[in-house]
């Protein structure tokens, strides 16, 4: 235990949720029945905390194509690219999401997780500055470390607070890179993109965004957060994962910039680590296309959002910002996030728990995100789930005509 | 910038105080995280705090390696000297 002594603390609370009979965070689903139920603890069980937001996991067309590769290419490509060569599925994979996003140059790396380690670590050199939203994923943060940039965070979703950080970096020589995200996965809330584009070109920065949950799900096109805010041409760099709207595993990069495949070269996540499979790969691009032929599965989604939202506002929880796909109520501390997670589970409603110091503000969250797939019935029977376990712990009151239903987080500043 | 170290400190101190909301005994010897309780969540926020209020940026390379207050002044008096 000597090793592991550093680790006492996290692991009595660990132990104390497996004891309880309830861990968020080591869920097993027994079977997956579609995208939006599976079998957990031999119960049917309503999914509202997947990520799975156009709901393609179980696509007839996604899965005939991927079958294919698999028979065609084999089960992995068993090497990186560098090492071991491109397959089609690659290059063509990498062109068809310049496409989408009408730039010239695509790449696809391992996970989204990677691609944010792959893309900013190689970005910014030694002499360079990386500017990051105080509120990035951990990918974002981990990316930022794993390069030899200065790295410095600015206020969640505050222009001002970049544009200071960048006049204070004036006269500094060295480039600078400017990081947020399209959706922020916590509370669902957008960042102020085209503020954030001023500031970027008042100080001549370049500009990353990362798309990851906003890919398929903002956008004239579903193109993300810049398509939405009319920003594309200051975004420099977009990451985005297949692992969400897409319903794969995967992440990508895309950019106009001159010279971009150096980057295959010296982007350590990228050349060190086994390509995706045939498979994964033409199933992202059978779904890729979906999103783009399907435009309703964007609007039925938001749809669904916006109906969770205002059914949790309305009984009573606090809830995040702004109607997105991810909708997260503010508990009261961990335990009772965990009690009310639990209590859901067992009426069949599957949710996540997210805690600081992954959440902004040390906030206890419980997280839901909806689906395209979720039918409208099951919004609201989860909506009614909420109520019954909320008036038992006593989160909400237990009239809805004694709601206020105007709880929401003060746009975070 | 004009301050002599010891205005610095009395900013750092003045400014940690508002964040904790409840009295507590500051020297240069206080271990941030162990002595005052707070995780890298918290201590983050504070350091903007103080990044807002002397208008400088720390990097979150020089913030890792601060455990105490003499710590943190040693290393906001550096940042502030470079400019």
């Amino acid at each position: 235990m000597g090793l592991f002594a550093k680790y006492a603390p996290l692991a009595a609370q660990y132990r104390q949720l497996e004891e309880a009979g309830s861990n968020p965070f080591n869920v097993s689903f027994e079977t997956v029945l579609s995208p939006t139920e599976a079998i957990i603890g031999g119960r049917a069980t309503l999914l509202l905390g997947t990520n799975n937001y156009l709901g393609l996991t179980y696509d007839p067309a996604v899965i005939a194509k991927s079958v294919e590769a698999v028979e065609l290419s084999g089960t992995g490509t068993t090497g990186s690219r560098i090492a071991n060569g491109s397959y089609e599925g690659h290059r063509g994979l990498e062109r068809a999401l310049a496409d989408f996003y009408g730039r010239r140059h695509g790449m696809v790396f391992s996970t989204g997780y990677q691609a944010n380690l792959g893309i900013l670590s190689a970005l910014a050199g030694k002499d360079d500055h990386l500017i990051l939203d105080a509120d990035s994923h951990a990918s974002i943060y981990d990316g930022a470390r794993l390069g030899h940039a200065q790295v410095t965070r600015f206020r969640h979703n505050s222009p001002e607070d970049l544009a200071n950080r960048l006049r204070r970096l004036k006269d500094v020589p060295g480039d600078k890179v400017i990081v947020v995200e399209g959706i922020y996965s916590m509370l669902g809330d957008t960042a102020p993109l085209k503020e954030f584009a001023a500031v970027k070109r008042e100080y001549g920065a370049y500009l990353v965004v990362d798309e990851a949950h906003s890919l398929g799900v903002l956008g004239a096109t579903g193109r993300g957060l810049a398509e939405e805010a009319g920003v594309e041409a200051d975004v420099d760099f977009i990451v985005g994962t297949f692992s969400k709207s897409l319903g794969g595993v995967g992440g990508f990069c895309v950019a106009d910039i001159e010279g971009f495949d150096i980057l295959r070269v010296v982007s350590r996540p990228y050349m060190f680590t086994a390509s995706l499979p045939p498979s994964v790969m033409a199933a992202a691009l059978e779904a890729l296309n979906q999103l783009r032929l399907r435009p309703a599965l964007r609007h039925q989604l938001m749809s669904n959002a916006r109906r969770l939202y205002n059914g949790l506002a309305a009984l009573g929880f606090t809830v995040g910002p702004e109607p997105s796909p991810v909708v997260s109520t503010v508990m009261p501390d961990p335990e009772t996030a965990f009690a009310f997670w639990s209590r859901l589970l067992s009426l069949g409603l599957y949710t996540n728990v997210s805690l600081p110091p992954a959440t902004p503000k040390g906030l206890a969250l419980l997280r839901s995100s909806v689906s395209a797939a979720h039918s409208t019935a099951q919004i609201d029977h989860a909506i009614g789930l909420f109520a019954e376990a909320g008036r038992e712990l006593g989160l909400i009151p237990l009239s809805q005509a004694a709601a206020r239903g105007d709880a929401y987080l003060a746009a975070a500043k | 910038m004009q301050d002599s170290g010891g205005d610095l400190q009395e900013i750092i101190f003045e400014t940690l105080r508002g964040a904790l909301k409840r009295p507590v005994e500051l020297s240069e010897r206080t271990h941030i995280v162990d002595d005052l309780g707070l995780d890298s969540v918290a201590v983050m926020d504070f350091v903007m705090e103080l990044e807002d209020r002397l208008d400088v940026s720390v990097p979150l390379d020089r913030i890792a390696e601060i455990e105490t207050l003499g710590d943190l002044v040693k290393a906001l008096r550096e940042l502030m000297a470079r400019v």
